[in-house]
């Protein structure tokens, strides 16, 4: 191998360790990976299952969501919610009729609020819900939202 | 390069809230271009918010969050003056990091 060579190849190592080393700590401090299965699920109650609960999710009144009645643009729809649930640590927004019914899914560490609002796509009129883990169980609160005009191409 | 992210954090009592608008394509996976072909999915999968060495906030996202979404939340403690951090990784594996001070 050429002197030249083999400085430019060691250089590439260093960097690609160096890129390694990096993405180790960043995996570190962010909690868990993306969660696949929970991202490919097709409903709320399989969203739920994927994240680890054992029973269905009931509704509850303490979850306060804003959602629009009406979305002129799929593209961009405006949903909150806030949870009154004590021990709230996770907050998730399914759309149910979305190719992949789960947009985001937020983790509240101690201390944050379980207030969090987020823009959405919607391919269709359909129910949007929030999902909330409290404790060890998930509850939800729904609205319907009508949407005019898709925001999923087509 | 990805553009930067627009960060407003407002300090009120004793809380505060964070306004973020994050600039990325957001692109779903299920749109067609001109041509017919399937645009594939880019988008962001995780995002999260420090504040003295501490996470405030931390999600994962899929292909139905909006391009450019405005993402607000909010959480106990933060001095006008005092330095929030925001950083996200795409499916691409690109990454911003963006920070702001408490107003």
């Amino acid at each position: 191998m050429e002197r030249r060579d083999f400085l430019a190849r060691s250089g590439t190592t260093v960097v690609l360790i160096a890129a390694s080393t990096d993405l180790t700590t960043a995996q570190a401090q962010s909690s868990p990976p993306w969660n696949k299965a929970a991202f490919d699920a097709k409903s709320l109650l399989e969203v739920a299952k994927s994240m680890g609960a054992t029973s269905t999710p009931t509704e509850s009144k303490d979850l306060l969501m804003q959602a629009p009645e009406i979305a002129e643009n799929g593209n961009v729809v405006r949903i909150g919610v806030q949870s009154n649930l004590a021990n709230t640590t996770q907050i998730s927004f399914v759309v149910e009729k979305n190719p992949s019914a789960l947009a985001a899914l937020f983790n509240i560490p101690v201390g944050s609020d379980a207030h969090v609002s987020i823009n959405l796509k919607m391919g269709q009129s359909s129910h949007v819900y929030a999902l909330v883990k409290a404790g060890d169980k998930f509850f939800y609160a729904v609205k319907e939202v009508k949407v005019t005009l898709g925001g999923c191409g087509g | 390069m990805p553009e930067p992210m627009r960060i407003r954090a407002q300090a009120q009592g004793d809380k505060t809230t964070v306004r973020v608008l994050v600039s990325h394509e957001m692109e779903s996976g299920q749109r067609k271009d001109a041509s017919g072909k399937t645009v594939p999915a880019w988008f962001i999968q995780d995002i999260n918010a420090t504040w003295s060495g501490k996470i405030v906030m931390s999600a994962q996202w899929g292909t139905a969050v909006s391009k450019n979404p405005l993402v607000q939340f909010s959480f106990k403690g933060g001095k006008v003056g005092e330095k929030i951090v925001l950083s996200w990784t795409d499916n691409r594996g690109e990454k911003r990091t963006d920070e702001a001070m408490i107003v």
